[in-house]
């Protein structure tokens, strides 16, 4: 059996990202294994722009932001496997993959960073009724299609869901010579970010239909009509409000599910508030020595925030090599308080904090001027203004080590509220 | 006066602009976000990113952008121009694969690079 001082898993750009920074804290010899034969991830097929604000201070594509950290990746001696498909992690950090190059190997590493990233929710996972014809995809697979292998996948198409993958979804079948009927949303909201509903859907002038579902999907072998109703406070289709649209293509765009096959076997602690794992400060899983970042752990709005977390992930991960098992008589659980509907970390060891923690969260509905505060059991020790925040934009907050020494108990909360004007 | 969501960047920020007032606007936090709220009342802007067709590499597609954002009624067009545009591997991130897309002065570019 091989033995690495690191071994990532998955070469999106949170392992790309992990694998970069611990390289950069001194850990030489690091493997990363990757499922696909390129690395860079889901990115290579959002050829769209918006990448990279925060992270290079420039708007980049896709392929142009995984690019700039391949290339970074390039400039190390980190090993790299594509092809390479990992079956097991075990707690002992036992990994064990196959790739059509090296067959079934197993390795040991002294850390191991978690980072597969999501996949997408399909028919399956929402019960749409109906005929199950051909020309209901996701809309990632849609993408997929598209923007990787060159095909085109409908001519009139209806878009379930307003997430920012059907937003995308719904410009670039549009600029491919396409028709888009409608794009359809349960909630009264939409869960992607304002700029897409502009550039995607008001630019082409694709009616966006808040509170509505499908309801009815018809064809023999292909699509021919979905079947549009209002929905009720309740989420419930209203009778007689149905519409028909007739369309060869229905993209589902109904939210994202970090892979967690491995972590789960694995034996770490989940959170079913995120589907990911739970974890400490610095990124660490219930397991010592691995760690998980990125969207497999939630999932996140923007790379930039993806590849920030998954810094810190490789970081931690560098210490753990070199300094071993952190520290921890004292720990804070982080719990979710009004409106909040997850935090992550879900756990701080106060030894183990340096300057601060970073604390993200999703509110559960849109706010105006609002308040987050973090709160000690009757004390509360935190409280930042927001002006505006919603389910679709994930929020987060920096409590300084000095407020986190204020907590007495075992648990701080963090809650949202609407401010006083 | 017209409410604008700025999309510069994913902050989404909610522009306000005078148009009797010299398109002065209010509610960015960026100097980029007023330019946005200028030109989207005089000149609206965007950026085309796509695919075009690739040979010589195991990617039949190689994806592409303007290099900066060219006049939103252009979109359509320079969109179809797109499906003209042969590429050949290897390409470089960078590479001019088409100049002054549709007489608008602005170069199309390769967003990847891709080795036979």
């Amino acid at each position: 059996m091989t033995e690495h001082q690191l071994v990532v898993i998955g070469g999106g750009p949170a392992g790309l990202s992990a694998a970069l920074s611990a390289w950069e804290a001194g850990i030489t010899d690091i493997l990363l294994l990757e499922r696909d034969k390129y690395l860079g991830g889901i990115l290579n097929q959002c050829v769209h722009n918006g990448f990279g604000l925060h992270r290079f201070k420039e708007e980049l594509t896709g392929p142009e932001y995984a690019g700039r950290y391949v290339e970074l990746l390039e400039s190390t001696a980190v090993r790299v496997k594509t092809d390479a498909m990992v079956l097991s992690v075990s707690p002992d950090r036992t990994v064990r993959y196959v790739s059509p190059a090296d067959g079934c190997r197993t390795v040991h590493a002294g850390a191991v960073v978690l980072a597969m990233g999501c996949r997408e929710r399909t028919r399956g996972a929402i019960s749409v009724p109906g005929t199950r014809c051909s020309g209901i995809l996701t809309a990632g697979a849609a993408q997929r299609f598209i923007n990787i292998e060159g095909k085109m996948v409908g001519r009139r198409a209806v878009i379930l869901g307003s997430g920012d993958i059907g937003l995308i979804m719904a410009r670039r079948m549009t600029l491919e010579g396409a028709k888009v009927l409608a794009c359809v949303e349960l909630m009264p909201y939409s869960s992607g970010l304002n700029r897409n509903i502009v550039q995607c859907l008001q630019d082409f002038n694709i009616p966006l239909l808040l509170s509505h579902t499908v309801t009815d999907i018809i064809g023999d072998r292909r699509l021919e009509k979905v079947v549009v109703s209002a929905v009720d406070e309740h989420r419930r289709p209203i009778p007689g409000t149905e519409q028909t649209f007739e369309c060869d293509t229905l993209l589902l765009s109904v939210g994202l599910l970090p892979e967690n096959e491995l972590t789960r076997a694995l034996g770490a602690e989940m959170d079913p508030r995120t589907n990911g794992a739970a974890v400490y400060e610095n990124m660490e899983t219930s397991i010592p020595g691995v760690f998980a970042c990125g969207n497999v752990l939630q999932v996140h709005d923007l790379v930039d925030f993806v590849s920030e977390e998954s810094a810190r992930a490789g970081a931690a991960a560098a210490d753990y090599i070199q300094n071993g098992e952190t520290a921890s008589r004292r720990t804070l659980t982080v719990e979710n308080g009004n409106a909040v509907s997850y935090t992550v970390p879900q756990r701080i060891r106060m030894e183990a904090v340096d300057q601060g923690v970073q604390v993200f969260f999703r509110v559960n509905r849109v706010f105006e001027k609002s308040a987050v505060t973090v709160t000690a059991g009757e004390k509360q020790i935190a409280r930042f203004k927001r002006e505006h925040m919603a389910p679709g934009e994930m929020e987060r907050i920096f409590l300084p080590e000095k407020l986190l020494a204020l907590a007495e108990g075992e648990t701080i909360t963090v809650s949202a509220e609407e401010a006083e004007a | 006066m017209k409410e604008l969501i700025c999309i510069v960047c994913p902050n989404g920020c909610r522009l306000r602009v005078d148009e009797k007032n010299g398109c002065r606007v209010t509610g960015n936090s960026c100097p980029r976000g007023e330019e946005y709220g200028k030109n989207e009342i005089l000149h609206p802007v965007r950026v085309l990113t796509g695919t075009v067709r690739l040979h010589g590499a195991s990617l039949p597609r190689c994806p592409v952008k303007t290099r900066g954002p060219i006049p939103k009624e252009k979109l359509p067009e320079a969109a179809r121009a797109l499906c003209r545009v042969d590429v050949e591997a290897p390409v470089q991130t960078g590479d001019v694969v088409l100049a002054d897309l549709c007489g608008t002065g602005v170069d199309l570019v390769a967003t990847r690079t891709i080795l036979p």
